[in-house]
């Protein structure tokens, strides 16, 4: 009960402090931060495998990837003079329709959430962590799926490598 | 005590941060890394059914979630380079190389 609170408490101030943050490299570690928190509450859901899975792919694969990106671009001083002026959150403008419309997004999720009929249920005292459910879910169910992934990531390996390479031919 | 509307809440906390992000900032890295926050918050609550209901298959799909993103964070970061030689910036305003 208090771990919940404190593992929603970090994963929501270190959320916000990734989008609050100017400098991307403060944003990637505290959105690891975040991604550590999340781990925990899905522990506490009961679902380790899941947990495990969002340390390693999330907070060291893709979190490095993209510390790898912001330091290949040395993007704290690529902002412009406007955007040294002010802080980001604090700007007039389309940024303002845009905070408009999160609010919007805010007072409709509370009213959703709210309007619920009855009192949900609380969790079920048995937890289901049993790793073999999710294997025989994944490769008997839904094995279709499970290919079709490995295919997008087969896709998008070769697309990143396609992208991200310097063309030879234009630089001659 | 804690029930699915604890992790429901915390859930459209984390997609409401992650589309402020998207809209607020002009740093393309911070908006990729706000998409991933939404992401995230999707998968909170797959999980939390997942337990509700005793049932692994929300577990599969917040795997497969993860698989996406781990697929979409490549490509977008590739973008981003070949983006950022051309342009040398990754303030999303001056990305206007497709507008008509």
């Amino acid at each position: 009960m208090t771990l919940f609170y404190v593992f929603a408490g970090v994963a929501v101030v270190t959320s916000l402090l990734v989008i609050a943050q100017r400098n991307p490299i403060y944003s990637v570690l505290l959105l690891v931060a975040s991604f550590g928190a999340l781990s925990g509450l899905y522990v506490l859901l009961d679902a380790p495998f899941v947990a495990a899975i969002q340390i390693i792919i999330y907070a060291g694969a893709i979190m490095v990837l993209f510390l790898f990106v912001v330091m290949l671009l040395n993007a704290p001083h690529e902002d412009t003079e406007y955007d040294e002026r002010t802080h980001p959150l604090a700007r007039p403008g389309p940024t303002r329709a845009g905070s408009l419309l999160a609010v919007a997004l805010v007072v409709e999720l509370v009213w959703a959430l709210t309007r619920a009929g009855e009192a949900p249920s609380p969790f079920p005292e048995a937890g289901l962590s049993s790793i073999a459910a999710i294997g025989r879910a994944l490769f008997t169910e839904y094995a279709f799926p499970f290919e079709v992934t490995s295919i997008l990531i087969l896709v998008a390996m070769v697309g990143a490598v396609v992208l991200a390479r310097r063309d030879e031919r234009a630089r001659k | 005590m804690i029930t699915p509307t604890h992790y429901m809440l915390l859930s459209a906390a984390l997609f409401t941060i992650g589309v402020v992000g998207v809209m607020v900032r002009r740093n393309i890295i911070i908006i990729f890394m706000s998409i991933e926050l939404i992401l995230n918050a999707v998968n909170i609550n797959l999980v939390a059914f997942s337990n509700q209901l005793q049932n692994a298959v929300g577990q599969v799909f917040a795997i497969f979630i993860i698989a996406v993103a781990a697929a979409e964070a490549a490509v977008g970061l590739g973008i981003i380079l070949a983006f950022f030689r051309n342009k040398e910036t990754v303030n999303i305003d001056e990305m206007n190389l497709m507008r008509w």
